[in-house]
């Protein structure tokens, strides 16, 4: 207990006689952890809205082969009758073969047809609704899903066994685009978390740097290793529990401040709390990430710096 | 601690090499050489009794600072032993380093003393770390900075006291959890002759109450005047090691005798500038 008292006493005096570094070191987690609590959140609401995207942005149907000109051409006039959906579109089997190049190379998908011998891509339609969300009212008007449970499809030229299917090349763009935002902020964030580590572990060299003196007695009085390592490695927590409480604090309000009253505005908002962490999970991750961080920074640096 | 300590008083008193027993220090065939090839020990045996009071001479260089590091495991021995109460010191592994520092105090040239603490937390750091209780720090305390002659400035900072008060301030440190063995690494170094002789009857004092001391130092009439067993290392070796002797070999040889015997001066302690010193330690 007396080791306790005396080993939390020692973390203080060296954090207050290092007053800038420390502060630096608490000033820079503060920026890490808000950084890393505003990015987690956007990070999931970018793969959220991604997902969305993904199955949303167009929906095709096709049409079995034996499907004569007259029928295609009624059917065309029946998509475009359904409720919500801005376009219609028609594609015939080389349109679609050239669709499938551009999504896979013309090698390759070379090398698929030579196997099958013919094109056995269908034609289709391609439907496109006024807002992505609508899309799924919109299938489920073409080929409501009848009581056996399969899709009942409202013309007999639609594909029963599987009256829609979704390109993916558009989809595919919005999956790059966000893989790559996503690689940018893990780079960013990563080299944050480094930071932090860097200069918690550069306070607490500059702090064994200052208390060389207390450390050289302390061995030669025959203190035992850890005995000298605790009061740096709580020096070390404490500027990670500080810089994270700070953070949080700052989030806490960005939050009741900011988004909250968003959140009634903007349906963007109110989606993503159903997609991401809730707050105090949120507030439990950041705030260990921040105390483990600096202990790591410290220990690191202990193991690399002070000689006992 | 203090139970080893009354053990050896009763058993090894009156302190002497020649009276038995495992010696505190015993150096056998001791070599070091520095990464480098700078060679500062060369074979060097030693054997250093219980209570013994002795003197570490040589010049700048000589490898009395390096054996001194030695005796604490700062430094290894390239090649062999080195023994404190017995045990092989060069064996003991990385965690067993803290315990024998506990069994020697240690005095520098240099105090190391923490500037921002008071005279009194200074002496209490030494048993903090070590993880005495709080009633022990309570007792040993003031009982050693009474026994050290500074009871009366306990709340002092180091900066306000003297070299001569700063350096008590070290002893007691060292001194504080009774160690059977204090090494002075020329704790007088650094102090001005009369504040020298205060130092030194401190840690006669020390010695008599059973405590082996071993001192390094420069101070030639120091040495002189205290006629005690003095070895002299000189580029690495044992050159002298005499019961009884002065700082170099002339002041302790028939001719050396006979001179200060001649002038006055000599190992009794009738020496006009030192007397009141040795006087006061005996």
């Amino acid at each position: 207990m007396g080791r306790i008292v005396f080993f939390i006493q020692e973390a203080f005096r060296a954090l207050r006689r290092n007053g800038a570094p420390s502060l630096a070191a608490i000033v820079t987690t503060v920026v890490t952890v808000i950084l890393l609590g505003v990015l987690i959140p956007v990070f999931q609401t970018a793969q959220g809205k991604s997902e969305q995207i993904d199955s949303s942005l167009e929906v095709r149907v096709p049409v079995y082969d034996d499907a004569t000109g007259p029928e295609i051409a009624a059917l065309h006039k029946e998509l475009e009758a359904v409720p919500n959906v801005s376009s219609v579109r028609f594609i015939n089997k080389a349109e679609a073969l050239a669709e499938l190049e551009k999504s896979l190379g013309k090698e390759k998908s070379e090398e698929l047809l030579v196997q099958v011998n013919s094109n056995p891509l269908p034609r289709n339609f391609a439907l496109k609704a006024d807002e992505a969300s609508e899309l799924e009212g919109i299938k489920e008007a073409i080929a409501p899903v009848g009581a056996n449970g399969k899709p009942q499809p409202i013309s007999p030229i639609i594909q029963r066994d599987k009256p829609f299917f979704e390109p993916q090349a558009g989809a595919k763009k919005i999956a790059e685009v966000t893989s790559a935002l996503k690689i940018v902020l893990t780079v960013i964030t990563v080299l944050l978390v480094i930071a932090s580590l860097m200069l918690v572990g550069n306070t607490i060299r500059l702090s064994i740097y200052t208390r060389r003196r207390e450390v050289e007695v302390m061995r030669l009085v025959g203190a035992t290793r850890w005995f000298i390592r605790w009061p740096f490695m709580i020096e070390g927590v404490v500027v990670g529990f500080v810089g994270g409480v700070l953070a949080i604090l700052i989030l806490w309000i960005g939050k009741i401040t900011i988004v909250d009253p968003l959140d009634d505005t903007f349906s963007f908002l109110a989606a993503q709390s159903n997609t991401t962490l809730s707050f105090p999970a949120l507030i439990a991750i950041l705030f260990s990430a921040a105390v483990l961080v600096s202990a790591i920074g410290s220990g690191v640096t202990l193991r690399r710096f002070l000689k006992v | 601690m203090a139970r080893s300590r009354k053990r050896k008083q009763a058993e090894e008193q009156p302190p002497s090499r020649r009276k038995g027993g495992a010696p505190i220090i015993e150096l056998r065939d001791v070599t070091k050489v520095y990464p480098g090839g700078h060679m500062a020990l060369d074979r060097v045996s030693l054997a250093i009794g219980r209570g013994e009071f002795v003197f570490l001479v040589g010049p700048t260089g000589c490898g009395k600072s390096t054996l001194i590091k030695m005796l604490i495991r700062e430094l290894s021995a390239t090649e062999g032993s080195v023994k404190i109460a017995g045990r092989d010191i060069g064996a003991l592994s990385e965690k067993k380093i803290p315990q024998l520092r506990r069994n020697i105090g240690t005095v520098f040239q240099d105090f190391k003393l923490l500037p921002d603490r008071t005279v009194y937390d200074n002496v209490a750091y030494a048993l903090q770390v070590i993880g005495a209780s709080r009633a022990e720090i309570r007792e040993q305390v003031p009982q050693t900075l009474r026994l050290v002659g500074l009871s009366t400035k306990l709340n002092s900072y180091p900066d306000q006291l003297s070299g001569g008060e700063q350096q008590r301030v070290s002893v007691a440190r060292a001194f504080v959890n009774h160690p059977p063995l204090l090494l002075a690494d020329e704790p007088s170094g650094n102090l001005d002759p009369v504040t020298s002789i205060g130092v030194m009857q401190l840690l006669y004092r020390i010695n008599k109450t059973g405590t082996t001391v071993v001192v390094v130092t420069h101070d030639r009439e120091m040495v002189d005047s205290m006629q005690r067993r003095v070895v002299e290392l000189y580029e690495g070796r044992v050159v002298r090691d005499e019961v009884s002797g002065g700082y170099t070999e002339e002041s302790t040889t028939e001719f050396g005798l006979r001179m200060q015997a001649e002038m006055g001066v000599g190992p009794e302690g009738q020496t006009h500038t030192n007397g009141h010193g040795h006087e006061g330690l005996v």
